[in-house]
């Protein structure tokens, strides 16, 4: 098994490292001003190869392949808009390219044999260090009518839009503000993109995995307890 | 030009401008003139006793009728989602248990269910393990229903029902400090199991308060439902019907009123509810009125699958098999409060360095968890609570985040309100029963 790289050829960039990417190297915190691993064992250079989610072969299982035909059959444009499918646990996840995913949406939404009338969850997730395209919105879609969960997900680069699906779903409406707010993701035809959770005068995106988590050193019983993101971390 | 000593008043760019401190709306009227027209611009809140915890509405009138409506959120924001991410999987469910703290037995489950699920041991759980689930998440939603009926009640004017509902809810508080220790935040789900097993004490408890509180709902009822002035602040206001609130989101009790009845309960089943047996209430009046009748049964409900679970529970293991997740040590309540049982110390100090080693790598590091990502939903008391968690195969989760029903369903304030008058909007948000704690995480 090899990983492919992000850079070659005709497979997008970051959709052949699905959930989760890459890891960003953990700074060192070793007990004892140790760099590197740490390890003396001398098994230090044995690297876990990290499980890249590729695509998913036919057929998927359950009702995914119904919900993938019934896509293709309303949504022709389904070969362009979709990146890749992966089902894992159970879930169908549909990997849209970012300037699709109102259309499909909107699809997902309107056709008879879809129906998914409710966008239960829009969240970002930030895969520092798997590729540039480290932000990954996904939305989580619920069919009633006929008992269903899809997962849409698109991965973009700092700094490049993403289509707002607030005209389909307006309750993605706080949803994307959200994630504008946390991640930095901006959401074009958003009717009123701003901060929503952190004040208005903010500086910084707080859920990005470079973003510090802060805190202070507290005193307990006389000892000193660094904040959490400087303690020692198992891994 | 009017001021007393709780109104004050200044000439701004904009306007003019009041800062209202108690009840003195009448030197407000009296200073603006009647005839000008003017609209008038009311911040209420962030801290205002009927907007349920800081939240603060931006209200713009004409006379009394609310021509707009801005919610502004985010004066709870605690980080509770970023902070998950520097503990390992086992200490999550003491930070997800603080988002709505009205509903932790609801926040610790789903979390458990959702690291569960990206384990795959979902169906390793143990039958006492979900029927406890069951049994808690259920009586959790009646104590979240109590303190609905009780602010709500006050916000309408009905103070006693206030002191009713939360003398009612200690009586469940007192269930889960028997079990857990905790009155809330309890920390009581864990992944994989429960942090202790149900006490006999607790099961007597639980027994007493389902012959008790049927009783108390009957006074309530009569209380409040022939009560013209509940009636008239209630029928008819802050309609929102299927289609709005399916646009908008809007789950569990406000989209129940609607008449549609959706519950996860029952049509996307977990942790065993598909064997119970309960009806999912619904109104058809769209209002605050059909939302007031659907949580009461709701209640009801809820103590008939309590009363199921409590005749189902068996003797038996409430960890999983896998001695690679299950927690070590078996709790037990010392003199200096809970801690690992003395047996266990005895065992790991004095005999076996090998169990020495596994419970202290499980307790510092904590288990792996397979890399991937899941959403697992489920019926909170206020709607869908949804948790989409991402593991990248480490200790600590790579992402966690919460799609919390009172988020999203504070987002029909505006459409419930905008148009009404100024005292529909305090009972349209009640009724919504937004938890802020659990809004901005």
């Amino acid at each position: 098994m090899s990983i492919q790289s992000g850079t070659d050829g005709d497979v997008p960039r970051g959709a052949e490292l699905g959930a989760p990417a890459q890891t960003p190297p953990s700074p060192d915190k070793g007990m004892f001003g140790v760099k590197g691993t740490g390890d003396v064992s001398g098994f230090g250079r044995l690297v876990r190869p990290k499980p890249a989610a590729f695509g998913s072969p036919r057929p998927y299982g359950e009702y995914f392949d119904d919900v993938y035909d019934a896509l293709e059959e309303a949504y022709p444009a389904i070969a362009e808009a979709i990146e890749k499918v992966v089902v894992d646990r159970a879930e169908l996840t549909l990997h849209v390219r970012p300037e699709h995913i109102a259309e499909v949406c909107q699809v997902m939404r309107d056709d008879a044999s879809l129906r998914f009338e409710l966008c239960s969850s829009v969240d970002g997730v930030d895969y520092l260090g798997s590729d540039e395209r480290r932000f990954h919105v996904a939305y989580q879609l619920t069919s009633m009518t006929y008992r269903r969960r899809v997962r849409l997900e698109v991965a973009v680069a700092d700094g490049v839009t993403v289509p707002s699906v607030t005209r389909v779903y307006p309750t993605a409406d706080w949803q994307e503000r959200e994630i504008y707010d946390m991640f930095g993701v901006v959401f074009a035809g958003h009717p009123n993109l701003t901060r929503i959770l952190m004040p208005d005068d903010w500086e910084g995106h707080p859920q990005r995995k470079d973003y510090p988590l802060g805190g202070v050193p507290v005193e307990y019983k006389g000892a000193e307890i660094p904040p959490p993101d400087q303690r020692r971390v198992y891994q | 030009m009017t001021t007393s000593e709780y109104a004050t008043e200044r000439e701004t760019t904009e306007g003019r401008v009041f800062t209202v401190t108690g009840g003195d709306w009448d030197s407000i009227t009296s200073s603006v003139d009647p005839l000008s027209n003017e609209k008038i611009v009311v911040n209420m809140g962030p801290q205002h006793p009927s907007t349920h915890g800081v939240l603060r509405l931006v209200l713009e009138l004409e006379g009394e009728t609310v021509t707009e409506v801005r919610p502004v959120i985010g004066y709870l924001h605690t980080g509770i989602e970023k902070n998950l991410e520097y503990r390992n999987w086992t200490q999550g469910v003491t930070f997800v248990t603080r988002m709505d703290y009205l509903a932790n037995m609801s926040n610790e489950t789903a979390y458990c269910l959702a690291v569960e699920k990206l384990l795959g041991v979902t169906d390793q759980i143990t039958e006492r393990t979900n029927t406890i689930r069951v049994l808690f998440m259920e009586l959790q939603r009646i104590a979240s229903h109590l303190v609905w009926l009780a602010t709500t009640g006050m916000e309408l004017g009905a103070i006693s029902m206030m002191l009713y509902g939360f003398r009612e809810r200690e009586y469940i508080l007192d269930i889960f400090e028997e079990t857990s220790g905790l009155r809330m935040n309890n920390g009581y789900i864990r992944p994989g199991g429960l942090a202790q097993d149900l006490p006999e004490s607790a099961v007597r408890k639980i027994r007493d308060f389902l012959k008790y509180l049927p009783k108390k709902l009957k006074e309530y009822e009569a209380m409040l439902s022939g009560q013209i002035i509940w009636q008239q602040r209630t029928q008819g206001v802050a309609v929102l019907d299927v289609t709005g609130c399916l646009a908008l989101g809007i789950t569990g009790p406000v989209l129940r009123s609607a008449g549609l009845p959706w519950d996860l309960r029952k049509t996307m089943p977990y942790c065993g509810y598909e064997t119970y047996e309960f009806d999912v209430p619904t109104a058809t009046t769209a209002d605050v009125w059909g939302r007031y009748l659907v949580r009461m049964a709701e209640i009801r409900e809820s103590l008939k699958i309590v009363e199921q679970a409590l005749d189902r529970l068996k003797p038996g293991p409430i960890w999983i098999d896998d001695k690679k997740i299950a927690w070590p040590a078996q709790l037990a309540i010392g003199t200096d409060g809970l801690g690992n049982s003395l047996e266990h110390v005895a065992k790991i100090m004095g005999q076996s360095m090998e169990s020495l080693i596994h419970h202290f790598k499980l307790v510092t590091e904590g288990f792996r968890v397979p890399p991937g990502q899941v959403y697992v939903g489920i019926e909170h008391p206020r709607g869908e609570l949804g948790v989409h968690a991402v593991s990248d195969g480490g200790t600590h989760p790579y992402r966690v985040h919460y799609r919390e029903p009172s988020f999203v369903n504070l987002q029909a304030i505006p459409a419930m309100a905008e148009g009404a008058l100024l005292a529909d909007v305090i009972a349209g948000g009640a009724s919504l029963d937004p938890v802020m704690g659990g809004c901005d995480r």
